[in-house]
């Protein structure tokens, strides 16, 4: 820097690695833990040499928390998130801010007052919601006594129950959570920031919108995409609430929540290492994506706050 | 509006917008009005009618005392977590902006718990605070002499919940610390060392104050993330034990209403966070201006 302090330096050097070893604690104790037969782990303290039961532990892991299933269902639900999300978000910004009609402000509006109201808010109606998908149209249907209409009209008794349920299923996991008035955000700036040049020789040229839309734009948005995959694979992956409100069959639920079945309670065994394992499993994915796209991870995350 | 030439045509944009709408209108606005108008009527305990009684639920809510202490555990949780988290990762990324040399890796080293499921670090935070397996745990009870129990003591369980969700926010406002930092023109920075200030108060006077900006978003979005999403750490660690001393507003939400079926009073709930959030997030974009007069 601008002048020379070697102590300094050197504290800050050392108040770095305990920092970092700090926040990594967790994480290496529990990698010593995995490898450890039972009896070592329960011991006070538990040997900080690392045994050779890893294997075994990660097997019973596997199959006591049926860990296959779920994280195959967590990788749907994380996927589908992702993708829905940043198809959903990408075309509702390019429709709001490259076409011109009346119901425009409205549209934006309402997609930005959604910041208010997360799912943490919402949680019986939503989940009322899921239960059945057709209720507001049921709602609708009985508000307007259409079954005495009905009846009246064909002479028969006629009454409509509609219902269709997402529980226990991946659309149901999915696409209450792809609306997100971040990513339009995120989109609608970006979009702004396009010079108006490209859409106008677009339009000489003769483009069709979607044309522009796919020859230009899409072309364009590689990074922000880039970074919003990373950001919301790590939020679709990491959900627990709506996973846990929607399902009830343990073949539909999420990872990260299944999870809790491994820990042992007060009478059980104490099998952390089993547990830990487990945890160590579930959480690999969103870490190496995080740690891999490190670069567009950073920028998601402060793109994405702005 | 902003952008002078627009695309023409009549169904295109409504097409468009549909996917986005038909999202937020079934799983945002229509739950969200349910629950309103859910917050005013009492259900009996079939569930088969419900009467209209005004503010009765309100009323219920704000004179029970659970509710109350509900609110307190709320605001003690979010602001020490907000204080734990902040200040380890203003720390770490003032260390780290100085060891210049190592600032690639120290990133890595510290991005990845932000991967982490809160209700994961719940569970490995709960084997290092564990009253009987703890190493943490064996830590506190040998040289603080504390007798540290999270399944009997609520201050206890309440500080293993801190721990679990302030750890993976460390990273994140590390992200946004080191970003602020590193925006600081170095101009200033010269200019405050050739006029004799040293390391500390150049941090002081000049690093601290140019990252006030950071240091709000960063107070709002770790009390948001405080308020909202630890439901994880609670549901997995400590389930609003013991006797209600992690009891958070948005768990008991869940607990109220999808476990002991209260619906009136879940939904009355509801809509105090609603309000509660949307009060954070005016005052957000108070900020977004403000940030704007300080020019990043």
């Amino acid at each position: 820097m601008v002048e020379k302090t070697p102590l300094l330096d050197f504290l800050t050097y050392a108040f770095l690695i305990l920092g970092i070893f700090i926040v990594g604690f967790p994480i290496i104790y529990s990698l010593i833990a995995v490898t450890l037969p039972l009896e070592e782990v329960s011991k006070i303290p538990m040997p900080i040499i690392p045994g050779d039961q890893f294997m075994v532990n990660l097997k019973e892991a596997w199959t006591r928390g049926d860990l296959g299933t779920q994280i195959f269902n967590s990788f749907v639900m994380a996927t589908g998130i992702t993708v829905g999300k940043i198809a959903v978000s990408m075309i509702g910004a390019f429709s709001i801010v490259y076409f011109d009609y009346r119901f425009r402000v409205v549209a934006f509006a309402s997609v930005f007052c959604t910041l208010m109201l997360p799912v943490e808010v919402r949680i019986l109606p939503t989940y009322e919601m899921a239960a059945n998908i057709l209720s507001p149209v049921q709602a609708i249907w009985d508000v307007l006594h259409l079954d005495s209409l009905m009846t009246w009209f064909s002479g028969h008794d006629i009454s409509v129950n509609l219902n269709w349920s997402l529980l226990d299923s991946y659309t149901g996991l999915v696409l209450p959570l792809v609306a997100s008035a971040t990513c339009t955000f995120l989109f609608r700036q970006f979009f702004l920031t396009i010079p108006e040049e490209l859409c106008e020789a677009a339009k000489m040229d003769g483009a069709s919108p979607m044309m522009f839309f796919r020859k230009i734009l899409l072309p364009l948005s590689k990074t922000n995409i880039a970074a919003l995959v990373v950001i919301e694979f790590v939020y679709g992956y990491n959900q627990y609430l709506w996973p846990l409100l929607i399902t009830t069959n343990p073949k539909m639920t999420t990872a990260v929540i299944g999870l809790q079945n491994l820990i042992p309670q007060a009478d059980d065994l104490p099998e952390w290492n089993v547990a830990l394992c487990g945890v160590l499993l579930v959480m690999l994915p969103p870490v190496l994506v995080v740690l891999f796209m490190q670069r567009w991870f950073v920028k998601g995350l402060i793109e994405k706050e702005k | 509006m902003i952008k002078r030439s627009f695309f023409k045509s009549k169904y295109l944009p409504y097409l468009l917008i549909l996917p986005q709408m038909a999202v937020t209108l079934t799983f945002f606005y229509w739950p969200a009005i349910q629950g309103i108008i859910q917050s005013f009527l009492l259900s009996d305990p079939f569930g088969r009618r419900s009467t209209f009684v005004w503010f009765y639920n309100y009323i219920e809510l704000f004179t029970d005392p659970l509710y109350l202490e509900s609110v307190f555990i709320t605001f003690v949780f979010s602001l020490a977590v907000a204080f734990v988290s902040i200040s380890l990762g203003l720390f770490i990324a003032a260390m780290a902006n100085r060891a210049l040399k190592a600032t690639a890796l120290t990133r890595t080293l510290l991005i990845w718990p932000y991967a982490v499921a809160p209700a994961i670090s719940g569970i490995m935070w709960l084997f290092l605070l564990h009253p009987s397996y703890g190493i943490v745990a064996l830590g506190i009870k040998r040289w603080l002499g504390i007798d540290w129990n999270p399944v009997l003591y609520g201050s206890d369980a309440m500080a293993l919940i801190v721990m679990a969700s302030a750890w993976k926010q460390v990273s994140y406002n590390f992200v946004f610390f080191m970003a602020g930092l590193q925006a600081i023109p170095k101009s200033l920075i010269e200019a405050a060392a050739i006029d004799g200030a040293g390391p500390f108060k150049r941090f002081w006077f000049i690093s601290f104050p140019l990252l006030s900006p950071t240091f709000f978003f960063l107070t709002v979005m770790n009390i948001i993330y405080s308020f909202f999403e630890t439901f994880g750490v609670i549901h997995t660690v400590t389930q609003g034990g013991p006797g209600g001393a992690t009891n958070i507003l948005v768990y008991k939400v869940y607990q109220d209403g999808f476990v002991g079926l209260n619906l009136g009073s879940s939904a009355a709930q509801s809509v105090v966070l609603m309000s509660l959030i949307i009060v954070i997030t005016f005052l957000q974009f108070r900020f977004v201006e403000k940030k704007v007069q300080y020019g990043g």
